[in-house]
């Protein structure tokens, strides 16, 4: 659906990463600091403030980068349905209206587990929405190695257009960077065109300077894009672990010219959540970063506060959960 | 107003101004002009001049304020006087329920004060709202509780009595806090003089005072510039003066305060180093550049501006800091979206431009952020100059502004030798991720506050002040509150300290040798561990009350002060010798003494004293040196619970390094041994002019340093013409304190001159001191006094 070389916007595609093998030096010497990374954090979001129309604007770009996801046993074919229907017409119709846009608002990806793959891609037919699956014994990533890229292949094979991998950690528990390096390149290979988004689990490698390293590995191995976690792990994204996770995606573009995507996932449930983190793209990254080929949010309910939101915003009045159509 | 889909593209932050209706409001209640806060009352000046006060960020008048009078002054300290008899003598819960309830009424009024703060001075409201005014609270608070736990540990001290508080433009309402919070828990009444661009939050905090119900007379507030401020540190019923501010303001202070028994704290400039070391995080280190020099737009007096960058890491690091510069916003201060406002006044940013100016025309190379300034209004953008060194004017002197300058280091030694090498010794930030490189440095810093892998934190837990000219005196935590307590014995000292003969060092028939019944001794100087002859070649003549002859002392002048100085800075083994060794070393000076107990005595005795009086007077000093010996190891600095849950906050007690000790004119051996033994114990090299009529008993000591493994130059000795030498030792800029007990006039003298450094003193005023008297001749606040606070701040966290 996207061609090899580039993908995202027209008028500003980007070189698809890619990869290259293993370079320790760029990164076995990387510090972090957590408790100086905790306090960026924690001032990012009192360092700047948007409010009214920008304020919606912002909250329409992040309905853009929203990868929609459901990630759970019991999804059904029906479930799937209902999630696409929802990314095609995320914000009512007359909020749309009111706001003025140009062209009608849909979210960045739905997200879904590979069986659930033809069903996405038989409901978002005709929206330009890509379709994103888990992959890679999601969310532990404990199964053989061939079982794993089979199960790319397989999503790849139903029309998924990206994949979010999940890494092995004891790699990086054990800084076996080479064997990571290897296994994400092998993922990367068996993706095809489809984009790659590699997801670290960050809750379970804990170190902020594991993080790092790993983000490294990952992008040098020909990741297109870094997540921090399934939703699975006992911690997911915070503010901290992705502002080093976007340092390490910068210091990898200023090295390698490279404009990799990052994806924050699990946790992120409010407007509020979804402004902290545009922030910090652009302040770290900049406003190119905003745009939902480098910037996704992993995310269900937090569309549901969106749209309340942008209610407000063209009504002056307080919404309502139960006004917008369900998920 | 651009349309969403229009902002869809520029994807810009917009404003988001911060809304002030209701401080215009209350602003436009006090249109005609406010009004001093007299006696718990809102009183009119006696004088009629206004000072405008505006708002930096449009140069609007927000208002006017009266130009403090030297009668509104003594009016407002006999409101404080009247108020002391009562607010002293409430009990410390008493004190603590006021304090307390200041706290929550700053609470209630929180935002009010930000946004005030932020139209009057500037600083960004994500500043005032976020960093200045919950401090303000936190102070209270942690002082109501000192004032709750005053009684039980502070016993044996008491109040200062009425303080007069002279507070900067920069953080106005902070510094009103770090001056009345400790001031008042611990029993004193205050005048506080606002600086005259920033006096709205006081007058707002003093509405507050009267809200929360606080006695009149307790804080009093008289607005007005440096004059009054003059008026205010010259007044005579004021027991002490705290001053924030310029270290050239603060040495006037120095010098009006002299002679005049007046506690003193000052809290001056700065040009804080921040070093980034090889294996620091950059990142890290580059927001730390953010926080330490553009805010509260580089006028802050701790602000780490001199940045120094190991050279392996140098290019990066500048590259990191210019990338990130891009995205500063200079703008309206009230808009929550922006990182810099405006300087204070105009008279800063010719200041702040001048200084820039210079830079340039010595080479420097000026970076500075793109983003646009405001038409109107004070602004100047976040800059950084490269390509200077260690001479350039833009690495030397404090501009208090947003500008910093880099320079490169090689070696962790070299990154201190740069640090330290400055007349300044206010902060230092430590940037390294290896333990043992960060707290080497963090030792190695010449500085009341070191901030590893962070910079500009705060608290009301640990003390804030300075070495070397950035003053002396903390702000904050245990340490803080003794610059307003006194020990309850200092105040009912009587005069009557001996006074020093004039000296004469001409031959004299009259007080001739009566026996020659011992071969003839020869009293030398004692400088770098040599005796030494007076470089004048005089000597004076020795004698007992009665005119008998007793010998002949060495004349020591100004270069013999010059000499024992120099050896002293020598000697700096003393000060890096383990707490252990020290100990061992002055119990075995005791042990020396004592064997040399009687010979002691005998001299003592040959200079007047009664034979009993000089036995005790020897036994007294002897277990004066154990008490120090045995305090060298145990007089420990602190570990402050400061607010944040992963940080420690090391509070270690330091040498001055090299002290000067002028000794009492009575009990020449009691009283030598009481100043010398603290300074000692705790680390410091001592040049030390004994007891002018007296000097024999230390030019006999001399032999026992001797003979005690005291490495040479930690104890000088030089012995003349008492006020003559401590003089010099004043006037000496490497001595970096001096004790001085002999005369009023003396001592009003060595307060006077030494504000050439602004080294702390501590002098008698002419009292007599009861050297017997444990309570008052030995004790902890001996050591406190041999020692500065310094505080390094280590957050952790992996």
């Amino acid at each position: 659906m996207m061609n090899d070389m580039t993908h995202g916007l027209g008028g500003n595609a980007l070189t698809r990463n890619s990869g290259m093998p293993l370079a320790l030096p760029m990164f076995e010497k990387a510090q972090v600091n957590t408790a100086a990374a905790e306090r960026r954090a924690a001032t990012l979001g009192t360092r700047r403030s948007v409010k009214k129309e920008y304020q919606a604007a912002w909250l329409v770009k992040a309905v853009q980068c929203i990868d929609l996801t459901t990630l759970a046993g019991d999804d059904t074919a029906g479930r799937v349905h209902r999630l696409c229907e929802k990314a095609r017409r995320p914000v009512r119709e007359d909020i749309q209206e009111k706001l003025g846009l140009s062209e009608s608002l849909k979210v960045g990806a739905v997200c879904v587990y590979p069986a659930m793959v033809p069903h996405a891609v038989k409901a978002l037919r005709g929206s330009g929405i890509p379709v994103a699956s888990v992959a890679t014994g999601f969310p532990a990533g404990l199964t053989p190695l061939k079982i794993r890229l089979a199960e790319i292949r397989y999503a790849v094979d139903e029309g998924a257009g990206e994949i979010d991998i999940v890494i092995f950690r004891e790699q990086v528990l054990h800084q076996d960077w080479q064997a990571l390096h290897d296994e994400i390149a092998a993922m990367r290979e068996a993706c095809g065109a489809a984009h790659l988004k590699a997801i670290l689990a960050t809750g379970d490698l804990k170190t902020l300077r594991n993080v790092y390293k790993a983000s490294m590995v990952a992008m040098q191995a020909g990741a297109d894009f870094i997540k921090t976690s399934t939703g699975k792990e006992d911690v997911n994204a915070t503010l901290p672990v992705s502002l080093t996770m976007v340092r390490a995606l910068r210091d990898f573009g200023e090295q390698t010219g490279f404009k990799i995507g990052f994806k924050p996932a699990g946790g992120l449930r409010t407007a509020k959540d979804a402004m902290n983190w545009q922030i910090l793209m652009k302040e770290e990254l900049g406003r190119r970063w905003l745009e939902p080929d480098l910037f996704r949010i992993g995310a269900s309910s937090m569309l549901a506060d969106i749209e309340r939101q942008l209610e407000h915003y063209v009504t002056g009045r307080y919404a309502a959960l139960s006004h917008h159509p369900m998920a | 107003m651009p349309s969403v889909s229009e902002i869809l593209d520029s994807m810009d932050y917009g404003p988001s101004p911060e809304q002030n209706s209701h401080v215009k409001e209350w602003l436009g209640r006090h249109k005609d002009g406010f009004r001093h806060f007299i006696g718990g009352a809102f009183t009119a000046s006696s004088g009629k001049q206004w000072i405008e006060v505006s708002n930096p960020a449009n140069a609007e008048t927000l208002g006017r304020v009266p130009q403090g009078t030297a009668g509104d002054i003594d009016h407002a300290v006999k409101a404080a006087r009247k108020a002391y008899k009562s607010w002293s003598r409430l009990s410390g819960h008493e004190r603590a329920r006021h304090l307390y309830a200041l706290a929550r009424h700053i609470q209630k009024r929180e935002r009010f004060l930000a946004v005030l703060e932020t139209m009057d001075n500037g600083k960004t409201i994500r500043e005032s709202r976020d960093i200045d005014i919950p401090l303000v609270a936190r102070h209270f608070y942690h002082h109501a509780g000192w004032a709750q736990l005053m009684e039980s540990e502070f016993s044996g001290y008491g109040p200062a009595g009425v303080c007069g508080q002279i507070i900067p433009w920069n953080f106005p309402l902070l510094m009103l806090a770090w001056k009345v919070a400790p001031a008042l828990a611990a029993g004193n009444t205050v005048v506080l003089k606002p600086a005259e661009f920033t006096p709205l939050t006081a007058l707002a905090f003093a509405e507050i005072c009267m809200e929360a119900g606080l006695p009149p007379g307790v804080v009093n507030i008289v607005t007005g510039d440096g004059e009054t401020g003059a008026s205010l540190a010259k007044h005579p019923d004021v027991d002490k003066i705290a001053f924030t501010g310029s270290t050239e303001v603060g040495r006037l202070i120095r010098e009006a305060t002299a002679g005049s028994g007046k506690k003193l704290s000052l809290e001056l400039g700065g040009k804080s180093p921040f070093i980034v070391f090889e294996d620091a995080d950059l990142d890290a280190a580059v927001e730390g550049v953010v926080d330490a020099v553009w805010f509260n737009q580089g006028q802050v007096c701790c602000a780490g501006t001199r940045l120094l960058l190991q050279e392996a890491i140098s290019e990066r690091f500048i590259a990191k800091l210019r990338k990130r510069m891009e995205s500063l916003r200079v703008g309206d201060p009230l808009d929550k979206s922006v990182d810099m406002g405006p300087l204070v006044a105009p008279v800063q940013l010719a200041r702040v431009t001048a200084l820039v100016k210079k830079g340039e025309s010595e080479g420097g190379t000026l970076l500075q952020a793109p983003s646009p300034l405001p038409a109107k209004g004070n602004y100047f953008p976040p800059s950084l100059f490269v390509d200077v060194d260690a001479a350039s004017t833009v690495m030397q002197e404090e501009i208090f502004g947003p500008v910093a300058a880099a320079m490169t280091f090689r070696t962790p030694e070299e990154a201190a030798a740069i640090a330290n090498h400055t007349r300044y010794g206010l902060a230092a930030s430590v940037w390294s991720e290896n333990i043992n490189v960060a707290l080497d440095a963090a030792a190695r810093m010449k500085a009341g506050v070191v901030w590893i892998n962070s910079t500009n934190l705060f608290d009301a837990a640990a003390g804030f002040g300075g070495y070397k000219e950035s003053g002396f005196g903390r702000e904050g935590g245990r340490e803080g509150l003794y610059e307003y307590l006194v020990p309850a014995w200092s105040k009912n000292l009587a005069a009557g300290a001996e006074d020093a003969a004039p000296v004469s060092a001409t031959p004299s028939a009259d007080a001739a040798a009566n026996v020659v019944d011992l071969i003839d001794r020869t009293a030398k100087l004692f400088i770098g561990g040599k005796q030494a002859r007076p470089d004048s070649g005089y000597s004076y003549a020795l004698a007992s009350p009665k005119g008998a002859r007793i010998g002949l002392a060495g004349l020591g002048n100004r270069k013999d002060i010059r000499n024992a100085v120099e050896a002293a800075l020598k000697g700096s083994a003393w000060s890096s010798a383990s707490a252990h060794n020290r100990a061992q070393v002055l119990y075995f000076l005791a042990e020396n003494l004592a064997a040399r107990a009687d010979e002691f005595a005998n001299r003592i005795k040959q200079f007047g004293a009664p034979v009993q009086a000089a036995r005790k007077e020897v036994d007294t000093a002897l277990a004066r040196m154990f008490y120090y010996a045995a305090q060298a190891d145990k007089y420990d600095g602190r570990i402050h619970s400061t607010n944040s849950k992963k940080q420690t906050t090391l509070a270690f007690n330091e040498p001055w390094g090299i002290i000067g000790l002028v000794c009492p004119n009575e009990l020449p051996l009691l009283g030598m041994i009481s100043l010398l033994m603290p300074a000692l114990a705790m680390g410091n090299r001592a040049v030390l002019v004994p007891s002018q009529a007296q000097a024999l008993v230390a030019t006999d000591f001399y032999q026992v340093l001797e003979t005690s493994d005291v490495p040479a130059g930690t104890v000088n000795i030089v012995t003349g013409a008492r006020d003559e030498l401590a003089r010099t030792l004043a006037e000496h800029d490497e001595v970096a304190a001096l004790w001085y007990l002999g005369s009023a006039a003396g001592s009003a003298m060595v307060e006077k001159a030494s504000a050439g450094n602004l080294k702390p003193t501590w002098v008698n005023n002419g009292k007599r001191i009861d050297w017997f008297a444990a309570e008052q001749g030995e004790g902890h606040d001996y050591l406190r006094r041999a020692t500065q606070v310094k505080n390094i701040w280590i957050p952790y966290g992996e």
